[in-house]
């Protein structure tokens, strides 16, 4: 078994001569064995820096992990079964708890995939406010991800301020849904509401003041000798091992791999927006920390377009069969108020047969995969959950390095257990 | 409704159709799985390098097979296709792991067995891995499983209450502390009938 030291020059400035962030050597040096006996070791699931109920076994020699053994479930809930069990527009609520650190762009990905199975086109002016849901959530996600993994690194102060950031737009999700993380916002051929007078307003501000802030925290971190000495060289993935593990987003992005759901397989509408795909090189924790941070500048970009372009109009299509009538006209109109009944006794039927619709989730590509034989439950709901199939690759990135860089690893494949477990 | 259209000329291809998503649906031979795989990955103008999903479905109607399907896509050509494997009720229910193919395939797969009892011939760790290892109630995405599971609430309780703590890891994880020795007789019975693996000899001193 290899030893590894990481090299690091005390002083070192952690910029190059061109002024970009210097690449510190991680170097393997043949140590004298002292002990040939390994050591097993528990971490989690009770442990801060697993990110929830994660439970890693860890092998130990010396301080090299030689094998990282995961053990799930703990957070284990059945989604998958009660879906099977509920009208389409009952499951929305599930998906606000899988991934509950991006619970409105979820909103849209089952949203999507039942209106893809029932062949429904939603209106233009729900299409923008779906981009504009997915993007808030991507910011508020890669915060918490820069927030928590900055902590995990040492660096207090970026978590503040990221957190800051995140508090904004919770803010405007509870101004929007009612509800800062159990949003529900999409139904079935549209939206629970239509965004509130202020909205607008409040969101234009936050995408003038947005980057101000990310700044702040890449100068405090990008060329910070102990961030870069913590995170370049470790945990690295070719760009044909992370095709071949199935990773998606940031996480397969950082290996060099350009693809980008948003980009190659639209969906609402997404090819007429004018952002970049942000693509890494090396494939290691630091190229992850920096296609997030560049990421949150590319949805901020694509908030102030969807901005000004969002369109009038109703949020919900013109089918009394998929969506409720007003509270008025259903006490007052004596068809709207079958159409009423029928929704919420019966629910809405599918058509027979299945639809996967992947949407890019700040954390990849999530799936939902519905098959329905026809009645308003589905035979099978099925979640492609991206954090799962990233952590699948964690002891591949981990086995060889120190123990300390299996939290920076576990870190950056930013993993939200509820979505893991399910 | 599914629209079926000519058959892809892929081996071991049964039928195809083309799903309400408009994507290609290509139910394939159970015995020649693998092959179909493989040749979709590795010929020449089909490419479908990335494994996005592995799952499964049961229908309500009990008459219908089980399915598993895989969802694979070319990065490069940017296409996407559905192969499906049916098993029938009356036969066990197993097909080959294509793990050799992708690595991905690791945890997918285990999801598949935890949750519907599928087994991958070739696996190489193939375990539970959302439910602990002693579950004993089946399998919870079967439709003959109920919603609320099997046992009692109480006793699951006492199930749980009863847990050795041992049982928390596994058997090479013990093997490493040097604790396989304490383990419970029929646990380790159970073990040692090859349920899982085989004890690997303790390291050398």
């Amino acid at each position: 078994m290899s030893k590894r030291t990481v090299e690091l020059e005390l002083a070192t400035p952690g910029v190059d001569a061109e002024g970009r962030p210097a690449r510190v050597p991680l170097t393997v040096a043949a140590e004298p064995r002292l002990n040939e006996e390994h050591m097993l070791v528990n971490i989690g699931p009770q442990h801060p820096a697993t990110h929830g109920v994660l439970r890693l076994v860890v092998e130990l020699d010396g301080e090299t992990v030689v094998r990282c053994i995961p053990h799930l479930g703990y957070l284990h809930s059945g989604f998958e079964k009660l879906g099977e069990y509920r009208h389409y527009n009952q499951i929305i609520p599930l998906t606000d708890r899988t991934d509950y650190l991006s619970p409105m762009s979820n909103n849209v990905g089952l949203a999507l995939a039942a209106e893809k199975l029932m062949g429904i086109e939603i209106t233009p002016r729900c299409t923008v406010l779906r981009v504009i849901a997915c993007e808030m959530s991507r910011i508020i996600s890669h915060m918490v991800w820069l927030g928590t993994t900055s902590i995990d690194l040492g660096a207090f102060t970026p978590f503040l301020w990221a957190f800051q950031e995140r508090e904004r737009i919770y803010d405007l999700q509870e101004m929007w849904t009612g509800a800062r993380l159990t949003t529900s916002l999409t139904r079935v051929g549209g939206l629970m509401a239509d965004i509130p007078d202020p909205f607008v307003e409040k969101l234009r501000e936050f995408t003038r003041t947005f980057p101000k802030t990310l700044g702040e925290i890449d100068r405090v971190l990008t060329r910070n000798a102990v961030w870069a000495g913590r995170t370049q060289g470790v945990g690295t993935l070719s760009a044909a091992e992370a095709i071949n593990h199935s990773l998606s987003g940031p996480m397969l992005r950082a290996s060099g791999v350009a693809y980008d759901v948003r980009k190659d397989k639209p969906y609402l509408g997404y090819e007429t927006y004018d952002f970049d795909v942000v693509v890494g090189e090396h494939g290691d924790v630091f190229d992850r920390y920096m296609v997030r941070l560049e990421e949150c500048h590319q949805s901020n970009r694509i908030l102030a377009q969807a901005l000004d372009r969002l369109p009038d109009g109703p949020i919900n299509v013109d089918d009394p069969r998929v969506i409720l009538p007003s509270k008025t006209r259903a006490m007052s109109d004596m068809e709207a108020m079958i159409f009423h009944f029928k929704q919420v006794m019966e629910g809405v039927k599918a058509p027979v047969g299945e639809a996967y619709v992947g949407i890019e989730n700040p954390k990849g590509e999530l799936g939902n995969y519905l098959v329905s034989d026809g009645t308003a439950k589905p035979v099978r709901w099925r979640i492609r959950p991206p954090s799962f199939i990233n952590l699948s690759a964690l002891p591949r990135m981990a086995e060889g390095h120190l123990l300390s860089d299996l939290i920076a690893i576990n870190a950056s494949v930013d993993i939200v257990m509820g979505e893991v477990d399910r | 409704m599914t629209a079926a259209t000519s058959v892809p000329p892929v081996p071991g291809a049964l039928r195809s159709e083309v799903a309400r998503d408009g994507e290609t649906v290509v139910f394939v031979a159970k015995e020649r799985l693998l092959e179909a795989m493989r040749w979709l990955k590795e010929t020449p103008g089909q490419e479908f390098d990335y494994l996005v999903d592995v799952t499964a479905v049961e229908f309500r109607d009990r008459e219908r097979p089980l399915q598993v399907v895989y969802f694979l896509r070319s990065l490069q050509r940017k296409a996407d296709v559905r192969v499906k494997v049916e098993l029938p009720a009356s036969e066990e229910l197993a097909v080959d792991s294509v793990y050799s193919l992708w690595r991905g395939a690791d945890w997918l797969e285990r999801e598949v067995f935890d949750m519907f009892g599928v087994t991958f011939r070739g696996h190489p760790d193939l375990r539970r891995i959302l439910m602990w290892e002693t579950y004993a109630e089946g399998y919870p995405l079967r439709k003959s499983f109920p919603l609320r599971g099997r046992f009692s609430r109480a006793e699951q309780v006492r199930q749980a209450l009863n847990v050795n703590p041992e049982a928390n890891y596994s058997l090479e994880e013990l093997s490493i502390a040097d604790a396989a020795g304490d383990l419970p007789d029929d646990m380790r019975e159970r073990l040692q009938r090859g349920e899982r693996g085989v004890i690997p000899d303790p390291p050398a001193r």
